[in-house]
C-alpha cells in the first residue's frame, strides 16, 4: 500500500460520539439526564451524531459491575446493554453513521465474535467497527466459564492472535463467493468460508458462515496505552482511541503512534488517531467557563470526592469531610485494589497524593472535593462554538490528532449543543464534511477497502 | 388453553425449511444477507398478527449447500425497530458460548424491542462447530442437554440479578443504584461458575420468553423445568397431548404452574391455491435437492385444509399453538398471512388485533416475579 494514496491537501477532521459511560464523567443528577438503558436514549444520541455527520457512534463495555471496597459501586451510572445487539437495532434507525462496539479479546472466541461483528456489517450495510480491548483480570473472569486464565503479560499476545484469526475469518469468503445461482444449484463457491488458524491461543478450522461484508472488513479500533498496547495498535488498528486529548500530550502520542505504524510498514494515512474529548459550548467564554465549572461540580458529588480519594489512598475515608483538607497521611502503597473495574492510569498512589497536595496548596488551600474536581474532571474544550472549532482545527492541523471522540456528560442530549453549534462552523470552514460522501464507515474514515488477500500482510509482525 | 385461539408463530431461516428452497422461483437467495429481506419477512409476519418470529442459528454452516447465515440475535435486533408488536425469538447456542454474554444479548434485545424478546437456546452438537472453537471435543448428547439446562438456569438468574427498581437516582444520598437490589448469582455448576450480577438492568419483560425444542426425554425435562414455550414435533394430536401432559407433570414436580407452559407443535408447510399445485411445487423442489428431504410433519396443501388441521389439534386440547415453518420463503409466509390467518380468524381461531405489546402478553404469560426480591 503506497503511503499517500489519500493525500491530505487540507485539514480534515473525523468525529465520533461516545455514548455516556459508566463512570463519574456521566452526570445523572441533572434534571435533563435520561435513561442510560432505554433504546430511545441510544437512538437519540446516535441520530444526533448522524445529524452532525459524525463518522461513528461508539459504545464502551465493562463485563463486570464496578466495585468499591468490595461492594458494588452505587454512586455512578451503571447498567449497560450488550453493545453489538444495541448497534444492530441502531442500524435500523440510522442510515450512514458508523457503529462501533467495544468487545474484549479475553472473554470471547474469534469464531463467535467475528461472526457477530460481520453480521452487524451486513445488517448496517458496511458500518461496523470493533474496538478491541484486553481485560486481563481474573475478577472479570469470574463471570465467564473460562475464568481468569490469562496472565497479564499475555493479554496483547492473545489479542493479536485473536485479530489475526478474525481477519482470516472475515477474509474467508471471496467478494464474489455468494453466487446464489438457482439454475446451476450453486449457492456459494465451493471454498466459501473455509478457514484454518493454528496458533498458540487458538487452533480452529472449518467454515465461516458470514460472507464478506460491504466494507471488506469491519473497521478495527484499539484503545490501550501501554507499550504493548501501542505496538498492537500500530500493527493492527484502523483507528486508535486515545486518552490524549490535550494539545501537547496529543502531539507526542500522535508522533509516537504514527512512528510505530511506519515501523510496521504502514503509512500515516492508514491509521486515524482519535482522542476522547469533552466540549462545553457557551454563548460567551465566561458562560462556557461557568457551565464547565457547574458540570464539574455535578460530576464530583461530595461522596464521589471521598470515593476518588479512597481510590488513591487505598483505604476507607468515609469519616473525612469532603469540604475539609486532604488526608494528612500517605496512601497505602498497594491500595489500588480498593476499587475494581475502572480503566486505571497506572500511576503510583504516593505520587498522585503528592500532586493533589501540591495543587491544594498552590490554589490557596483547596478542599478535598475541590481538588478532586480540579484533578478528575477537566474538560478538553471550553468556550464559544467559534473557539472550540478553532481549537479543534488547530489540533488536527498540528498533528495532535486526526479528529475527536466526543464524550458527552449527559444522556441522551449531551451532544446536542456541539452538533447544533460547533459542527456547522467546522463545515463552513470546509474542515469537516457537510454531507456523507460514502455509505460505509471505511469511506467516512477515508480508509482503503482492504483487498481479500490483505489479511496476510501483517503475518510477520511480532507483537 | 387460555386465549380461545391457538398461539401462532413462524420460523424463519434462510430461504425456508426445504433444502432446495433457495432454488425456488419464489425465493430470494441473493438477499439472505440483506437486512431488508429480514425486515420484510418480519413485517409480513406482523401483518398476520402472529405471536412471534423464530430465527434459527448455529455456530456452523446451516448445510453444506447453503453455508451462510447471519447471527440470529443481531437479525432480531435489526428488525425490532422496524416492527411494533411481534415477538422476536432468535436462537443462541449453549455449548461453546458464554452464559453471561448470551444473557446480556437477549436482555438487550428485550430493551431494543421494548419487551418483545425471546430466546431459543440450542446446543451445538456437531464436530464442525467444536472445531470452530477448538476448546473441547463433542460431548455426548446427554451432557450437551444437561449443559443447556444449566445454561438456561444461570441466564434466568442473571436476568433477575437486578431488581426492577435497582436504579434509584437518589439525590439525597448521591446514589444512582441501590446495591441491595443487585444480586451476585454465585452460580456453581458442572459446566461453569458465574458470579454476576449482570451488567445489564432487568429486561422489560422481567425475563424474556424461553423456548426450548423438545426432541427426547432429556430435553422434555429441561424444557418443562426452564422454558415458557416448548417446541414439539408430534406425529399427531395424541402424541402431542401426551407430550403436553408429561410436560405439565414435570413442571408440577418442579413447583411450576403448568398453566405457564405453552406447548407449540412444529408444522412445516408448503401451501398453494390447490393441493395438486402445492404438490407440484413441492415435487419440483424435491427434484432440485441433492440431499434427502426430511419429511417429518410437512403439510402440503391448501390453507383451508391446514386451518382444519390446526383447529382439530387445538380444539382437541392437544397443544397450545403452532410454530409454522415455511417450506419456502417468502412464499409460504405470504400464504400463511394472506390465506391461512384470515380463515382462522373467521373461525375465531386467530386474533383480530394485537391486545398486548410484549411477547409475554401475546402468549398470555405473566411477568415473572424476581427470585431475588423479598417483598
Ligand atoms: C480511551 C480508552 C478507552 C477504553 N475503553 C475501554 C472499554 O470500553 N472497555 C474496556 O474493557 N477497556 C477499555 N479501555 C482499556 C484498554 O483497552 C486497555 O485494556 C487498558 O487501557 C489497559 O491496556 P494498556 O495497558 O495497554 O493501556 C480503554 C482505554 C482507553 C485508553
Amino acid at each position: 500500500m503506497p503511503h499517500s494514496q489519500h493525500p491530505r491537501h487540507r485539514t480534515r477532521i473525523h468525529l465520533a460520539a461516545h455514548f455516556p459511560g459508566v463512570n463519574s464523567t456521566t452526570v445523572w443528577s441533572d434534571p435533563h439526564s435520561g435513561s442510560q438503558i432505554d433504546f430511545a436514549s441510544f437512538e437519540h444520541l446516535a441520530r444526533t451524531a448522524e445529524r452532525g455527520r459524525f463518522d461513528f457512534f461508539f459504545l464502551a463495555e465493562g463485563q463486570r459491575l464496578r466495585e468499591h471496597q468490595g461492594r458494588i459501586l452505587e454512586l455512578d451510572v451503571a447498567g449497560r446493554p450488550d453493545a453489538l445487539t444495541v448497534l444492530a437495532g441502531l442500524a435500523a434507525t440510522t442510515d450512514r453513521i458508523g457503529l462501533a462496539a467495544t468487545a474484549t479479546a479475553t472473554y470471547n472466541e474469534p469464531y463467535e465474535l467475528a461472526r457477530r461483528i460481520a453480521s452487524l456489517d451486513h445488517l448496517s450495510a458496511g458500518r461496523a467497527a470493533w474496538n478491541v480491548v484486553t481485560s486481563p483480570d481474573a475478577w472479570t473472569g469470574e463471570n465467564f466459564r473460562r475464568g481468569g486464565f490469562l496472565p497479564r503479560e499475555e493479554r496483547y499476545e492473545r489479542a493479536a492472535e485473536f485479530v489475526e484469526a478474525t481477519r482470516t475469518l472475515w477474509d474467508s469468503w471471496a467478494p464474489d463467493a455468494h453466487v446464489a445461482d438457482r439454475d446451476t444449484g450453486v449457492f456459494a463457491a465451493a471454498d466459501a468460508g473455509r478457514f484454518a488458524h493454528h496458533g498458540r491461543h487458538f487452533g480452529i478450522d472449518g467454515r465461516f458462515t458470514v460472507p464478506r461484508g460491504p466494507q471488506g472488513r469491519p473497521v478495527l479500533i484499539q484503545a490501550g496505552d501501554s507499550e504493548d498496547g501501542r505496538e498492537f495498535g500500530a500493527a493492527y488498528a484502523d483507528v486508535i482511541f486515545s486518552r490524549h486529548g490535550h494539545y501537547d500530550a496529543g502531539r507526542a502520542f500522535y508522533a509516537d503512534l504514527k512512528g510505530r505504524a511506519a515501523r510496521h510498514g504502514r503509512g500515516p494515512d492508514e491509521i486515524r488517531i482519535l482522542p476522547a474529548v469533552t466540549a462545553v459550548v457557551g454563548a460567551t467564554a465566561e458562560e462556557a467557563q461557568e457551565k464547565a465549572a457547574w458540570i464539574r461540580r455535578q460530576q464530583v458529588s461530595p461522596r464521589n470526592a471521598i470515593q476518588s480519594a479512597e481510590q488513591v489512598w487505598g483505604r476507607d475515608l468515609s469519616d473525612l469531610d469532603p469540604d475539609g483538607p486532604l488526608p494528612d497521611f500517605d496512601p497505602v502503597a498497594d491500595g489500588a485494589s480498593i476499587s475494581r473495574g475502572r480503566v486505571r492510569s497506572g500511576t503510583d498512589p504516593l505520587e498522585t497524593a503528592r500532586a493533589w497536595r501540591e495543587l491544594a496548596a498552590a490554589k490557596g488551600g483547596l478542599s478535598l472535593r475541590e481538588v478532586v474536581i480540579e484533578m478528575a474532571a477537566h474538560q478538553t474544550f471550553i468556550g464559544t462554538a467559534e473557539h472550540i472549532a478553532d481549537r479543534m482545527e488547530v489540533h488536527v492541523r498540528d498533528g495532535a490528532s486526526d479528529g475527536f471522540i466526543l464524550v458527552p456528560h449527559l444522556t441522551p442530549t449531551g451532544l446536542d449543543d456541539f452538533v447544533d453549534q460547533v459542527v456547522p462552523i467546522l463545515q463552513e470552514r470546509g474542515v469537516f464534511r457537510a454531507e456523507y460522501e460514502g455509505t460505509t464507515l471505511r469511506e467516512h474514515l477515508n480508509l482503503p477497502i482492504p483487498g481479500p488477500a490483505a489479511g496476510h500482510r501483517h503475518d510477520d509482525v511480532a507483537v | 388453553m387460555t386465549t380461545g385461539h391457538p398461539h401462532l408463530g413462524v420460523a424463519l431461516d434462510g430461504a425456508g425449511r426445504h433444502p432446495a428452497a433457495w432454488r425456488s422461483p419464489h425465493a430470494r437467495p441473493a438477499d439472505l444477507f440483506d437486512p431488508h429481506y429480514w425486515v420484510a419477512l418480519a413485517r409480513t409476519a406482523e401483518r398476520g398478527l402472529l405471536d412471534f418470529i423464530r430465527l434459527d442459528d448455529s455456530l456452523g454452516p446451516p448445510s453444506a449447500r447453503l453455508p451462510g447465515r447471519l447471527d440470529a440475535v443481531s437479525v432480531a435486533a435489526r428488525v425490532a425497530p422496524t416492527t411494533a408488536s411481534i415477538g422476536l425469538i432468535p436462537a443462541a447456542t449453549t455449548t461453546h458460548t458464554e452464559p453471561f454474554h448470551v444473557s446480556t444479548a437477549i436482555a438487550t434485545l428485550d430493551h431494543v424491542g421494548r419487551g418483545r424478546a425471546g430466546w431459543w437456546p440450542k446446543p451445538s452438537r456437531t464436530l464442525a462447530e467444536a472445531r470452530h472453537f477448538g476448546r473441547k471435543p463433542v460431548a455426548p448428547d446427554g451432557e450437551l442437554t444437561d449443559e443447556q439446562g444449566e445454561f438456561v438456569d444461570v441466564v434466568g438468574r442473571l436476568w433477575d440479578s437486578w431488581e426492577d427498581d435497582a436504579i434509584i437516582r437518589d439525590m439525597a444520598t448521591s446514589r444512582f443504584l441501590d446495591r441491595e437490589k443487585l444480586h451476585y448469582v454465585d452460580f456453581e455448576g458442572t459446566y461453569f461458575d458465574v458470579r454476576g450480577p449482570s451488567i445489564t438492568p432487568r429486561p422489560p419483560q422481567g425475563r424474556p420468553v424461553i423456548g426450548i425444542t423438545v426432541d427426547g426425554p432429556d430435553t422434555l425435562e429441561i424444557a418443562a423445568r426452564f422454558a415458557d414455550v416448548l417446541f414439539v414435533d408430534a406425529s399427531g394430536p395424541d402424541e402431542a397431548r401426551r407430550l403436553r401432559d408429561r410436560a405439565h407433570a414435570i413442571a408440577e414436580g418442579n413447583d411450576r404452574d403448568p398453566a405457564e407452559l405453552r406447548v407449540l407443535a412444529e408444522i412445516t408447510v408448503h401451501l398453494a391455491e390447490s393441493e395438486p399445485q402445492a404438490r407440484r411445487q413441492r415435487a419440483l423442489l424435491d427434484a432440485r435437492s441433492d440431499v434427502p428431504v426430511p419429511d417429518g410433519l410437512a403439510f402440503v396443501g391448501t390453507a383451508a385444509v391446514l386451518a382444519d388441521r390446526i383447529a382439530a389439534w387445538y380444539t382437541g386440547n392437544a397443544v397450545d399453538g403452532f410454530t409454522l415453518v415455511p417450506g419456502v420463503l417468502p412464499w409460504d409466509l405470504d400464504r400463511i398471512v394472506e390465506d391461512l390467518v384470515p380463515i382462522l380468524r373467521d373461525h375465531g381461531l386467530a386474533r383480530t388485533a394485537y391486545t398486548a405489546d410484549t411477547l409475554r402478553g401475546h402468549l398470555d404469560l405473566p411477568r415473572p416475579a424476581n427470585r431475588y426480591a423479598h417483598t
